[in-house]
């Protein structure tokens, strides 16, 4: 596992939300600097929101609206300096915590509650443009690694990367977590990625625990550090600080898509909240810990730096208020939510007609109409 | 225009055509560049296409197939070779997880035309992971189609047909008939991908079988022949979906059926068959439906294989059982 003290970290505000850039920060500045006090507080509004949204979407589940519901709680600034690091041509391949990565480029919130309702296994098309090239959730652990390896080596077979435009070049980044870093998909895919030199950052949210298990048992030594076994740079950030989340992603993916190749990414994060509303933290984890990391929250972090650069009250209001219109709005949309089609499951299971597919469907909907029939 | 050419050397030339016909097509595997692959089934295809159509990949099977299926996402055809039929489980959880329900969990809104080629099968003397029927695993798996060609013409035409799909196929070539010469027409399809197909008529018994065993099904009929039985034989082709119009055309002549094949008996292609036909032409059979199969333990050493696989006596001696009732 990665110390808390490892030198190679990157991180630009301390926990008190001073500006404190540790050693390894110092390349990446020029990047924060770049950022308008707009896009300071894009970063801010951003988590905010999703913690709004994910706080309904875990009371949803409570209330018997969704079947399960996993909390992003804690990740949001690993999660937003990540996703507003990726340009618009890049592709998102995420797991399926990364809620905020999803929004934040289109994804329309309710997709994702309709994925956790049981209405559908996808929830939205990654190749509608308003989707923003994200990928929908893969619930294998680290499958999705392997796609976006692929996908990446599409992009430099076609030579849609790669040529120097920082604003066509395309690039990819996929999420995944301390406990998917111990599957062979993932090992996999990192042989591809650095053997093929795709434009690609693995991003790698160590949020401490899989489930009920510590980021130990998945790895002695700190994962980011992996990534030198496959020739790959890599790079540890304090994933509780969104400005040295953003920078380091902007920085790697400007590199991976300049036809550097792949770049590996750790963020060290916390998931605060359970792992979905199914678990029980008590039971693996003290409270010590918890209160540890509470202390290190990455939305009260942004707030204080914004609040010590002159932001005004009326500011953190608005996008209090904002964020609860937007999870309210949510609420209203699951509460209006329908049902599917009996019907449906036959659809798409091929692309082209199958027999079986005709055969069974139209057996079901006879089956169904004997009932209204016989009634 | 007609060419008499081994079923491996077809299966090349179909896939030269697929290559040629569309850019997107490529290859991946082990060993299928500068070799050719372990059976030289891409022979000269690099040379032909370079290293950007024809990869050999890095030696994983599971990278193979994850990395196609986001290739295939990027607006590529995959073409994949799994070397053996027993290597191809590293590659299970991406081919039945991800692979095979894509375009389900995507409300069809992405295809997954990724191609899976497979030899299988016994009959060549090897070590053990090297003789494998594993075609139910596949078949049993919604959202994958599954083929395998018994003749050099259908290795031709069924591979670029499987590479047109839009849905992932898993191809399984038959290993020991990559040599069997067969003449092969490219000007002309012989029958759609999902078709089964009559390959001799007959009277008295109908043998189906898919694969190799098709061959072994031509030996036992002839030989039924010179004692006097007639058997209809019907190649498959396609495991699923299957095309049983042929099928229950030809009991519904002979009310007697036997399925033959290399794969372990128990939840098998043959046993879908042999399940269909007594729901669908119950009334015209005469006997009970009986499979010939691979015994159900671990493909056996080498020096056992002749006892392990059936042959046209094991055929034979179903026919009989199937006479007698």
């Amino acid at each position: 596992m990665t110390p808390p003290d490892d030198p190679a970290l990157v991180r630009v505000l301390a926990a008190d939300g001073t500006f404190a850039p540790s050693p390894e920060a110092e390349r990446y500045l020029p990047l924060i600097d770049a950022l308008t006090d707009a896009e300071l507080e894009t970063l801010y509004r951003d988590m905010v929101v999703v913690r709004s949204f994910d706080r309904q979407a875990t009371n949803l589940q409570r209330q018997g609206q969704l079947a399960l519901w996993p909390p992003s709680l804690g990740q949001e600034a690993a999660q937003v300096g990540s996703v507003r690091a990726a340009r618009p041509q890049d592709h998102l391949f995420p797991s399926y915590r990364e809620h905020v990565v999803a929004t934040t480029r289109g994804v329309d919130p309710i997709d994702i509650i309709r994925v956790m309702r049981g209405l559908t296994h996808g929830g939205w098309d990654p190749t509608d443009p308003k989707n923003g090239n994200v990928h929908i959730y893969t619930l294998v652990l680290g499958s999705q690694t392997l796609h976006a390896t692929g996908f990446g080596m599409g992009l430099v077979f076609d030579g849609r990367t790669g040529t120097g435009d920082v604003d066509r070049d395309e690039a990819v980044v996929v999420y995944y977590g301390d406990g998917a870093s111990s599957q062979g998909d993932v090992h996999e895919a990192m042989v591809f990625a650095n053997t093929y030199r795709t434009p690609q950052v693995f991003f790698l949210q160590n949020n401490h625990w899989a489930i009920s298990v510590p980021v130990a048992t998945q790895s002695r030594a700190p994962l980011y550090r992996r990534a030198e076994g496959y020739g790959m740079p890599s790079i540890l950030v304090d994933g509780n600080d969104v400005l040295a989340s953003y920078a380091v992603s902007r920085l790697a993916l400007d590199e991976a898509r300049a036809g550097d190749g792949p770049r590996a990414i750790e963020a060290m994060t916390y998931r605060m909240g359970a792992h979905t509303t199914s678990d029980d933290p008590t039971k693996y984890r003290t409270s010590d810990e918890e209160q540890s990391w509470a202390r290190r929250d990455p939305i009260a972090r942004m707030r204080a730096y914004l609040e010590g650069r002159g932001a005004a009250a009326s500011f953190f209001d608005e996008v209090d208020a904002d964020a609860q219109a937007y999870a309210d709005d949510v609420r209203v949309r699951t509460n209006a939510l329908g049902t599917i089609e009996p019907d449906s499951m036959f659809a798409h299971v091929y692309s082209e007609d199958h027999p079986l597919m005709v055969e069974q469907r139209r057996w079901l909907a006879a089956y169904e109409a004997s009932f209204e029939k016989g009634a | 225009m007609v060419e008499s050419m081994p079923l491996a050397k077809a299966l090349n030339a179909g896939l030269r055509a697929a290559m040629t016909a569309d850019d997107h097509v490529l290859l991946m595997g082990e060993d299928i560049g500068r070799l050719g692959g372990v059976f030289r089934v891409t022979e000269g295809l690099q040379a032909e296409f370079g290293d950007r159509r024809v990869l050999d990949t890095p030696l994983a099977e599971s990278g193979i197939v994850g990395t196609a299926i986001g290739l295939a996402m990027a607006g590529f055809r995959p073409i994949i070779e799994i070397q053996f039929d027993g290597f191809v489980f590293p590659a299970f959880d991406q081919i039945t997880t991800q692979l095979a329900k894509l375009t389900n969990r995507h409300e069809g809104a992405l295809q997954m035309p990724v191609v899976i080629r497979i030899p299988y099968g016994g009959h060549i003397g090897a070590v053990e992971h090297h003789q494998e029927s594993p075609e139910a695993y596949f078949t049993h798996t919604a959202g994958l189609r599954v083929v395998s060609p018994s003749t050099a013409n259908d290795a031709y035409w069924m591979i670029q047909d499987a590479v047109r799909s839009p849905d992932p196929v898993i191809f399984l070539e038959p290993k020991a008939k990559y040599w069997m010469k067969g003449d092969v027409d490219t000007a002309e399809r012989p029958l759609p991908l999902h078709a089964s197909r009559l390959v001799r008529r007959g009277t008295d018994v109908t043998l189906v079988g898919h694969g190799a065993m098709v061959t072994t099904l031509l030996q036992a009929a002839a030989l039924a022949e010179s004692e006097g039985t007639s058997c209809e034989v019907i190649d498959l082709r396609s495991l699923s979906p299957i095309d049983y119009g042929p099928i229950l055309d030809s009991v519904r002549r002979t009310g007697r059926m036997v399925y033959a094949q290399e794969a372990p008996g128990f939840t098998s292609v043959g046993s879908e068959v042999a399940a269909t036909v007594m729901e669908r032409a119950f009334f015209a059979l005469e006997a009970p439906v009986l499979r010939v199969s691979g015994f159900d333990v671990p493909f056996p050493p080498a020096k056992l294989e002749g006892t392990y696989l059936p042959d046209a006596d094991r055929i034979l001696e179903a026919v009989d059982r199937a006479l007698a009732y």
